[in-house]
């Protein structure tokens, strides 16, 4: 195709410049919902009464639509690409802080006990017992809020260019060339399918005694998130 | 100004009630092309997902599938979609189709394939023709599971719907579109309200739908 990579000046960014930006906007969110659910997680577990409120109000903010957030956003933050990556973190505080306490509430007690009999305190305990066990559930969740993240940077475009290769579908349309949506597009699901993977290398990484076949991968515990759905 | 405020001037401006752009008319539209698209995606999914939960075969195809789906951007598949098709139904259809039959397809594959398989066997020894099985036993069994895959579709078509509205189409997205670039945050903080009370109203029907259609034998495992 002519033009595919040939970005409008407008942009104010090369292809790769687009590429960077986007990943900023999509993982600084991941990052920082992480950082928020682990606490978050915890006190839900500590405190069992908190959780399903806590279920509640975030099933409500995940059915806010992004767009609606971003308008309403654009008042306090202006249009900047922090007005992207809050509703971002989040959708991915949303994703995680279910999957963190089911998946640090699924190890054994038996283990719990072990741990305390060993004398590990309350907090080294959740740090380097229930969170390692937990990891494949915790990246199954990451996985979920990754890809939903990449995917929603793009509706950023609608506020004033701070969608990153959103801009480019923006650009498609202004320009009448449909290359350049195709190229977003294509670019869009190949960072997803690379944060994927390598999220799936980090949780070999992290957990070297679970099974590597394809077959045990799809019964991990917390897999069952992935069924839940991506994008909006 | 704070977000509630512009709520209750939103829903109390009776201009908002009546007429092509009125809530009703605008609440109909996105529940229209909810209903079509999740119908669409249903079509594709369950039964791909059954067969292949049935068998047992083809996980992995499934896997690379829907980890393919869910890579693309809904919002850009919408604009290459009406940049090659032109405006219409069909353009908004395909990304929220393409949204919708990942959950779909993967949770009715898994749920499917984990029924314990005793009762299974039993239904084989008991000369069970293979799709009594599948209806009469697997299903019965796997259908809360298979409820929740098309409840997560269902509720992230409401959500991604909106974006209907950004190629010329109406529902509640209209609210949300016409106000960013009217600068009535009344409009898009009203549309966003709308948008998710609908989610939370497709919620407590599935809820319902559960309750309805789940034998107490499998809800009360």
């Amino acid at each position: 195709m002519n033009g595919f990579f040939d970005i409008p000046s407008d942009l104010q960014h090369s292809w790769a410049g687009l590429i960077g930006v986007h990943l900023r906007e999509a993982l600084l969110p991941v990052a920082a919902g992480l950082l928020l659910a682990l606490p978050l997680a915890l006190l839900c577990n500590r405190y069992r009464w908190l959780y399903p409120p806590v279920l509640g109000v975030t099933t409500v903010l995940y059915a806010v639509p992004s767009l609606a957030f971003f308008v309403v956003l654009i008042d306090w933050t202006g249009q900047t690409e922090l007005t992207v990556m809050i509703p971002l973190a989040l959708y991915s505080l949303v994703v995680l802080v279910p999957a963190i306490a089911d998946g640090v509430r699924s190890v054994p007690d038996e283990t719990l006990s072990a741990a305390t009999a060993m004398g590990f305190g309350p907090v080294r305990r959740y740090l380097q017992v229930q969170l390692p066990i937990a990891a494949p559930a915790i990246i199954a969740g990451l996985r979920v809020a990754t890809a939903s993240s990449i995917s929603l940077v793009s509706v950023g475009a609608l506020i004033g260019n701070q969608g990153a290769l959103g801009n480019l579908m923006a650009a498609a349309q202004k320009y009448d060339r449909p290359e350049l949506a195709a190229n977003a597009v294509l670019t869009t699901a190949v960072l997803a399918v690379l944060c994927d993977a390598a999220l799936v290398a980090l949780r070999r990484a992290l957990t070297p005694w679970m099974p590597r076949s394809g077959r045990q991968r799809n019964t991990a515990p917390g897999e069952e998130l992935l069924t839940k759905g991506a994008a909006r | 100004m704070n977000v509630l405020n512009f709520v209750q001037a939103f829903f109390s401006d009776s201009a908002h009630w009546q007429g092509y752009d009125g809530i009703p008319s605008r609440f109909a539209e996105h529940v229209q092309y909810t209903l079509l698209a999740l119908a669409v995606a249903a079509a594709i999914g369950l039964p791909v997902g059954l067969l292949t939960g049935h068998t047992g075969r083809g996980g992995n195809a499934i896997a690379v599938v829907a980890n393919a789906a869910r890579a693309l951007p809904s919002f850009g598949l919408l604009v290459l979609s009406v940049l090659l098709i032109g405006f219409g139904l069909l353009p908004v259809m395909i990304p929220l189709v393409v949204l919708a039959v990942p959950p779909i397809l993967v949770t009715t594959y898994e749920a499917v394939r984990t029924v314990d398989p005793a009762p299974v066997d039993a239904a084989r020894g008991m000369g069970m023709p293979e799709s009594g099985i599948l209806f009469r036993v697997e299903v019965p069994v796997a259908l809360p599971l298979i409820l929740s895959g098309l409840r997560s579709a269902a509720v992230q078509i409401v959500s991604t719907a909106t974006i209907a509205a950004y190629v010329s189409l109406g529902g509640l997205g209209r609210y949300v579109i016409d106000g960013l670039y009217q600068r009535n945050y009344e409009k898009v903080v009203g549309g966003a309200t709308l948008v998710a009370v609908l989610a939370l109203i497709t919620l407590a029907l599935f809820r319902a739908v559960e309750r309805f259609a789940v034998s107490p034998g499998v809800r009360r495992r």
